[in-house]
């Protein structure tokens, strides 16, 4: 890491992290491959979720036991709940099982999209704050979403890039920028939608603090190499953005001095 | 007495819900309970009865995004 961005922390909850790579761990081809990817993305947040499972719960520990193994941090998930009571519940269990305040804090409401339900996360988001959970909330990019989830108690936002596992990358950067700008001292990771490596370094040059993917990475043709993509991406959008990025012209501008340039007093031929 | 437990409707012969875990064979410490869409902690599985026509839902951890 270079000297001058060894210091650029990101901080979620008064916990510091070097990387800005969140990766989930769904639909990777196998254990191995999951594990060498967290490795080569540099994640240090992995998402998780809980299901219902026979078998005594021992495929769930044997999943749970290869993620400790990593020396990871988890944030579990409430991945597909369609109401404020399910997402409740499901983080209160999650809390218990992962041993962690941290939640991801999903309510869909809608199929197609899987669209953040943006009332009913406000109010799973205040309850669960009141219960004392970090709430990392799967939001829109709508600016009084993200007032009212700040107000609950979050202190983390994600907004979507582009519906989940879409891999259409940023669907609305002018709705992104607006929400940096508002929100320049919170911490917002883009989760969902991203699907290569140019997505990522995109996010990160408008500011983001970090972004959160699976989908892309899990299912590229060699995921452990993707999610080594993944994580240079996010080195160069965010170095990009911390030099800062030039103003944007319509018209074109010579980068070579015009001044001196042979035969320019001369008409043309 | 039938429950559900996970979806699915079972003849089971416990009456609290960490005798369910044992009949069924789950690892007390590896899955979160849930009755009737209230969660129940792990310390209060022993004191949780169950009667006929309960829902209860048992979670373990599992890949997520």
């Amino acid at each position: 890491m270079a000297a001058e961005s060894a210091g650029d922390r990101l901080t979620l909850y008064g916990a510091e992290f070097s990387s800005r790579l969140l990766a989930g761990t769904a639909q990777y081809p196998s254990p191995a491959i999951l594990s060498r990817a967290i490795v080569a993305a540099k994640a240090e947040i992995v998402t998780v979720s809980l299901r219902r499972e026979s078998g005594g719960g021992r495929a769930g520990e044997r999943f749970w036991a290869l993620i400790r193994d990593l020396g990871v941090r988890v944030l579990p998930n409430t991945a597909g709940c369609r109401s404020v009571k399910e997402a409740v519940t499901t983080a209160e269990m999650a809390r218990e099982v992962f041993n962690t305040p941290w939640i991801k804090l999903e309510v869909i409401g809608e199929e197609d999209s899987l669209q953040p339900d943006v009332f009913g996360l406000v109010e799973a988001a205040s309850i669960l704050a009141r219960e004392g959970f970090r709430v990392f909330p799967y939001t829109t990019e709508d600016l009084v979403a993200a007032e009212k989830l700040l107000g609950a108690g979050c202190e983390v936002l994600m907004p979507w890039g582009s519906p989940i596992g879409s891999g259409r990358g940023l669907n609305n950067p002018y709705g992104l920028k607006s929400l940096r700008a508002h929100f320049p001292n919170v911490p917002l990771i883009i989760d969902a939608g991203v699907g290569a490596p140019s997505h990522v370094a995109a996010a990160m040059e408008l500011g983001f603090d970090a972004v959160l993917s699976n989908t892309a990475i899990a299912m590229a043709g060699d995921p452990v190499e993707m999610a080594r993509a993944f994580a240079l991406a996010i080195e160069a959008g965010r170095a990009g953005y911390r030099a800062g990025l030039m103003q944007t012209r319509d018209m074109a501008a010579p980068s070579t001095p015009v001044i001196g340039r042979a035969f320019s007093d001369l008409a043309r031929a | 007495m039938n429950i559900h437990v996970n979806g699915k409707v079972l003849d089971v012969e416990a009456a609290t819900l960490a005798a369910l875990l044992r009949e069924l064979e789950y690892e007390d410490g590896a899955v979160a309970t849930a009755l009737n869409r209230n969660f129940i902690r792990r310390r209060d599985r022993g004191t949780t009865p169950l009667k006929e026509g309960d829902a209860v839902e048992i979670l373990a951890p599992r890949q997520g995004g």
